[in-house]
């Protein structure tokens, strides 16, 4: 019997020369991310004074702080004060802040590499995936044990592999791949377990795109959402100039998978998730729905791939009286990129609303919120109640190019009339 | 045998963290926070919870972000065990690691609010004895029975630290 990519990465990084779903192993961690939120300031800080413990390898930790950027109260600002003058103490010298949330800068930033295990103090850390890295998100105190000791004990999971054959239509994008899969899955249907996504229709999406679908496996519970290394994140760690080894690994032929899932993305409709859960799915026309707000953004739906087919549905249109289109690029680098490509001014000109990188409205912290009876079509991950402001409002969830479409109509709106 | 008995609050599937710990309070400390525990579907339960009282729960209990903060609100209310049909995977590691006692039984269904339960967690065993009924209750696993006999994940990096330094 093979192994499956977990199950290889895991037994690298357990120095065992095989490992099998189910077994409890402790693994050396490659990097440990924490950000302002989850990150120094719950326990780990008080913590580590108090057992005066030291950071196991300070060069292998990064910090960003993206939630409470740019602060909206005195309060969030001394959480940003506290995390950037832990990180200095401490001697971090990969500490981020005010350029994104901190997914998009793992990756652009050239810490999350191919075969290696990395975990973070936020649940979408599982988008690292993407670049084929076995990567989870766990809790402040795991954290202070990983800090400590560099390692973490995990349960080996079990694999769903999911094959998306065909190729996406245009105005279909990897959001509604993500959410299509995730209504198939179910919100609970792969905890504990990896979803590996193979196939056609993922090896034809560009590096941007495949961080969406890695960054929404936590959405279906999992531990992680993998994919295989190949010539597109060989080109895409290339352009964002990594010269560290490492070693890319692959699921065997006969790797033993707990379900095999396939779909054809060729048909693929533009998909919707609708309140308050993320597996709440339906195709974009049983969906009649006025908005409030239409939200462009975050670590799952504002990189440039994103931006650019907004603007390309929105440029010579207007966002519709009383609607407000707000859009953060999911780093500064997108924001300057989209700046120099004239993305920015199409959807300015538009009418959208230009925010700074950030996690803000997506979680309801700032920048974005909305209140009692309001709706909004938003391009990030979570639809729960309350997620973006009021336990009275409602979030429904669609692609980047949905969003864009949706802000011009008022309604939620499939993007393809406007393509 | 150790019996951990008090009233059950019931809920239903998918009490995700955004519902435990709401993100608008997220920048105040845990004692602050802690009266807005479970606020965007039951205002009561922050300013009425008693110490030792149970939280009871379906499937998938604690899904979605990874904060910490909603087993800390949790255990600064008094919350010291769990009883839920299934868990989401960060919650579950969170609960072990700060002290919460989580348990899975299949059973939560015939559990009403205000329910008095005794749990008897080495033997699998929970005892409704406001409806008479018994429960069976998953066995913990032997990793995570450690972890909690040791009081959490602190405890066990202290022991860990002194290993190191011996």
């Amino acid at each position: 019997m093979g192994m499956t990519m977990s199950e290889k990465i895991l037994a690298r990084a357990a120095k065992l020369s095989t490992v099998k779903a189910g077994q409890i192993v402790m693994a050396k961690v490659d990097k440990a991310m924490m950000d302002d939120l989850l990150g120094p300031r719950v326990e780990i800080a008080d913590q580590m004074e108090r057992l005066g413990a030291k950071i196991w390898d300070p060069e292998r930790v990064i910090i960003i702080s993206d939630h409470y950027t740019p602060p909206a109260t005195a309060a969030q600002a001394d959480i940003v004060k506290y995390t950037r003058d832990w990180s200095k103490a401490k001697g971090i010298k990969n500490y981020y802040e005010f350029i994104g949330p901190c997914h998009q800068i793992m990756i652009e930033k050239g810490h999350t590499l191919p075969g290696e295990v990395i975990v973070g103090t936020d649940s979408h850390s599982c988008s690292y995936g993407a670049v084929g890295a076995f990567a989870t998100g766990i809790g402040s105190t795991e954290m202070l044990g990983v800090l400590m000791m560099g390692e973490i004990w995990l349960k080996v999971p079990e694999t769903i592999r999911v094959k998306w054959k065909g190729q996406l239509a245009k105005g279909v994008m990897a959001k509604d791949l993500s959410l299509h899969t995730i209504k198939h899955i179910g919100h609970a249907g792969a905890t504990y377990k990896t979803v590996e996504y193979v196939g056609a229709g993922i090896a034809a999406l560009p590096m941007d795109e495949r961080i969406c679908i890695a960054n929404m496996a936590v959405e279906m519970g999992a531990k992680a959402g993998l994919m295989e290394y190949d010539e597109v994140t060989a080109a895409y760690l290339k352009e964002i100039g990594v010269t560290a080894s490492f070693t890319a690994l692959k699921s065997d032929p006969n790797a033993n998978f707990v379900a095999d899932l396939e779909f054809d993305a060729s048909t693929l409709v533009p998909q919707i998730a609708c309140p308050h859960e993320v597996d709440n799915v339906t195709d974009i026309g049983n969906v009649k729905q006025k908005i409030e707000q239409a939200y462009l953004g975050s670590c799952t739906g504002g990189r440039y791939t994103d931006l650019k087919i907004a603007a390309e549905i929105l440029k010579g249109r207007k966002v519709a009286e009383g609607i407000r289109l707000l859009v953060s690029a999911a780093s500064a680098s997108i924001y300057q990129q989209c700046l120099r490509d004239g993305i920015i001014a199409d959807l300015a000109e538009a009418g959208a609303i230009i925010l700074p990188a950030t996690c803000g409205a997506c979680l309801g912290l700032h920048s974005g919120t909305i209140g009692a009876g309001e709706t909004c079509i938003s391009a990030t991950n979570r639809n729960f109640i309350g997620r973006m402001g009021s336990k009275k409002s409602f979030v429904y969830l669609g692609s980047p190019a949905t969003v864009a479409a949706s802000a011009i109509t008022g309604e939620i709106t499939d993007p393809r009339e406007f393509l | 045998m150790s019996l951990l008995e008090g009233k059950a609050w019931k809920y239903g599937d998918n009490i995700n963290t955004d519902i435990i710990s709401p993100a608008a309070y997220m920048e105040f400390s845990i004692a602050e926070a802690a009266p807005h525990t479970m606020s965007p579907i039951d205002e009561t339960f922050g300013k009425e919870y008693r110490p030792g009282d149970i939280f009871v729960a379906g499937h998938n209990l604690g899904s979605g972000s990874s904060r910490e903060t909603a087993p800390l609100v949790l255990k600064e209310l008094g919350v010291g065990v769990i009883i839920a049909k299934s868990y989401a995977r960060i919650f579950y590691r969170n609960c072990i690691n700060v002290g919460i006692l989580t348990i899975e039984c299949q059973e939560t269904d015939k559990i009403s609010k205000g329910d008095v339960l005794a749990v008897d967690y080495e033997q699998g065993i929970i005892f409704n004895k406001t409806t008479g009924e018994q429960y069976v209750a998953g066995p913990i696993p032997a990793h995570i029975a450690k972890l909690v006999a040791q009081g959490g994940l602190i405890p066990y990096l202290e022991h860990w630290q002194a290993a190191q330094q011996g």
